[in-house]
């Protein structure tokens, strides 16, 4: 049987990897889609872990609502994504700085 | 396991809402544009109809229903009330200006409702199953509200910015929220207490994890609030965002982001408190500086507006820190006034913006005086009360969180409170400065006759009267918590 750190473990990588990507990234808007995408999935691997080590299923039926949330803010994040790159013709992130102070 | 019907009596004002947001959405499709006054008639009457549901329904005592995860309480009834007249209050402003542009579209009232149903979602959160979801169909709305304007590069650049940042928030809040749920085993606030102080008193690595969860919430907290250093998207996106969405961002969504704060840290995590004080006194400190020093180099005054926001979240954070029932309700009394003080203060941006003019730069209120005299006097009000200049109600606000914190014995933090107040009351004046003492750039006459004059009158006329009677609202929010 695989114990719970291992999967902490992994949600924990996948987080962190996550985040990394967003503040790493310069260049790509849609990778950085991806990395906020890669965050909730990590999110998952956590309360699936724990869902089951725990024999709760209440953290199941929370993945069921992130997944769902994650795909409507999947569909706003690309709109918003069209619109940027309608605007400004670019979607690279270092473009985006019309706004200083 | 049994089904059981749940009680929805304390649902109600939620159902309502719910059901008259879905009719809009469908009977706007068959509403020709010019005759767009329907949807906006229709919107103010279902958020009327659930302020006056609210209040019939509020009693003294939390009524819980959906198995515990929902719960209508005293604080719950007061917030959900304000939320409710304060985004009223900003569909009324909005629409002038909404129509003076080609913006005068259904969505924007149809999602703004959908927004103020997440904050009475976030509100009445008691578990954090619910917490989430409510703080989502904000977000979603926000997002979509702020790019709502299609054809401006700024807008796009600005939503764009938000959604990241706001979901990066969400990850995090989450990822806190999911160790939580491992650490306690249940999702309801009340377990996860229960269970927090269970585990604190477990073994050590227990205790270690509920301080890294923690974190991660507070870190969310501190984004969605808008708290340094987790502030750098409120700037832009009240700067980018067309003025009308950014005033339904700056008034009604920090009571509700405010509301979440109090049920995670205070009821759910209140046993953790000695941990999180630190954490929300560094987010106060930082705030206070970063808001009232950045503020003074700006000439845009919705970007101004944005740090003024900064500042003020520094002092709500400051109330909720101090850990103590009447620092709650001080931070409570704190953020409803600002709420209806920077309606107010938006509200004057768009009462001077006409089409093909934002009045968003601060030399545009110069001579305001000279063109009306009335509306020179309510921004003025408007401005003490944010600064803090007695008899106004923002004067009140602030000596309850100082008298709060003083009582917690952190003295230094009252003092360098009170040094940022001062600093930060020089942008204010010099807008008071420039209504009363410069010659107007621009003397177009202002809109004569319209709703907005007369609630906006109001508006500034309750930050003075609030002032004058501040135990009014005071004894509500006791009463609250």
């Amino acid at each position: 049987m695989i114990p719970l750190s291992h999967y902490l473990v992994l949600g924990a990588i996948l987080f962190a990897l996550s985040v990394t990507g967003i503040f790493l990234n310069r260049k790509n808007l849609i990778i950085l889609l991806m990395c906020i995408e890669l965050m909730l999935l990590a999110v998952n691997m956590n309360f699936v872990a724990f869902s089951h080590y725990l024999g709760d299923l209440a953290g199941q039926v929370f993945v069921f609502f992130i997944l769902t949330v994650a795909a409507a803010e999947a569909a706003i994040g690309l709109a918003i994504l069209v619109l940027v790159f309608r605007n400004r013709e670019t979607i690279n992130v270092q473009d985006l700085d019309e706004m200083k102070g | 396991m049994t089904f059981e019907i749940p009680d929805f009596v304390p649902v109600i004002p939620e159902l309502f809402l719910l059901g008259m947001a879905c009719a809009i959405l469908l009977a706007d499709l068959f509403i020709p544009q010019a005759r767009r006054d329907i949807t906006y008639g229709l919107a103010q009457f279902t958020l009327l109809g659930t302020f006056l549901l609210t209040v019939i329904l509020a009693s003294p005592e939390a009524r819980f229903t959906f198995s515990d995860s929902f719960v209508a309480d005293p604080m719950s009834d007061l917030l959900k009330s304000m939320v409710l007249l304060v985004s009223a209050a900003v569909f009324l402003y909005s629409r002038p200006y909404l129509q003076s542009r080609d913006l005068h579209k259904g969505e924007f009232y149809v999602l703004g409702l959908f927004g103020v149903l997440g904050m009475l979602i976030m509100i009445s959160a008691h578990s954090l199953l619910t917490l989430y979801l409510g703080l989502e169909l904000l977000s979603l709305c926000l997002y979509a509200l702020v790019a709502f304007n299609r054809d401006s590069p700024v807008a796009s650049e600005s939503a764009m910015k938000y959604f990241v940042l706001g979901s990066i928030a969400s990850g995090m809040l989450l990822y806190g929220m999911s160790l939580l749920y491992g650490i306690t085993g249940t999702l309801d606030i009340a377990g996860v207490t229960q269970g927090v102080v269970a585990a604190a008193a477990g073994s050590a690595d227990h205790s270690v994890a509920l301080v890294f969860a923690l974190a991660f919430v507070v870190v969310g907290l501190g984004f969605k609030l808008g708290a340094v250093p987790f502030h750098m998207w409120l700037p832009d996106v009240y700067h980018g965002a067309p003025t009308p969405v950014t005033l339904f961002i700056g008034a009604a969504p920090k009571i509700a982001a405010f509301a979440i704060a109090m049920r995670l840290l205070v009821d759910g995590l209140g046993p953790l408190h000695g941990d999180w004080q630190g954490m929300l006194l560094i987010l106060a400190v930082l705030s206070l500086a970063v808001g009232n020093v950045v503020a003074i180099a700006q000439t845009n005054i919705k970007r101004m507006f944005a740090y003024s926001t900064i500042a003020h979240v520094g002092f709500i954070v400051m109330g909720l820190m101090s850990g103590i029932e009447a620092g709650y309700a001080a931070a409570m009394f704190y953020v409803i006034v600002y709420a209806i003080t920077s309606a107010g203060g938006f509200g004057m941006i768009l009462l001077l913006s006409r089409k093909g003019f934002e009045a968003d730069a601060i030399e545009d209120f110069k001579g305001l005086n000279d063109r009306s005299p009335w509306f020179a006097f309510v921004m003025l009000l408007l401005m003490f009360s944010m600064a803090g200049v007695p008899p106004t109600v923002g004067f009140y606000a602030k000596l309850a969180i100082l008298q709060s914190v003083v009582q917690v014995e952190l003295v230094w933090l009252a003092v360098f409170a009170v040094l940022m107040s001062v600093i930060g009351a020089f942008y204010y004046l010099r807008v008071v400065k420039y209504m009363y003492f410069d010659k107007p750039a621009d003397t177009a006459p202002l809109p004569q006759g319209t709703g907005i004059n007369v609630v906006l009158s109001i508006n500034g006329l309750l930050v003075i009267g609030l002032g004058i009677f501040p135990g009014l609202l005071m004894a509500l929010t006791t009463a609250a918590r």
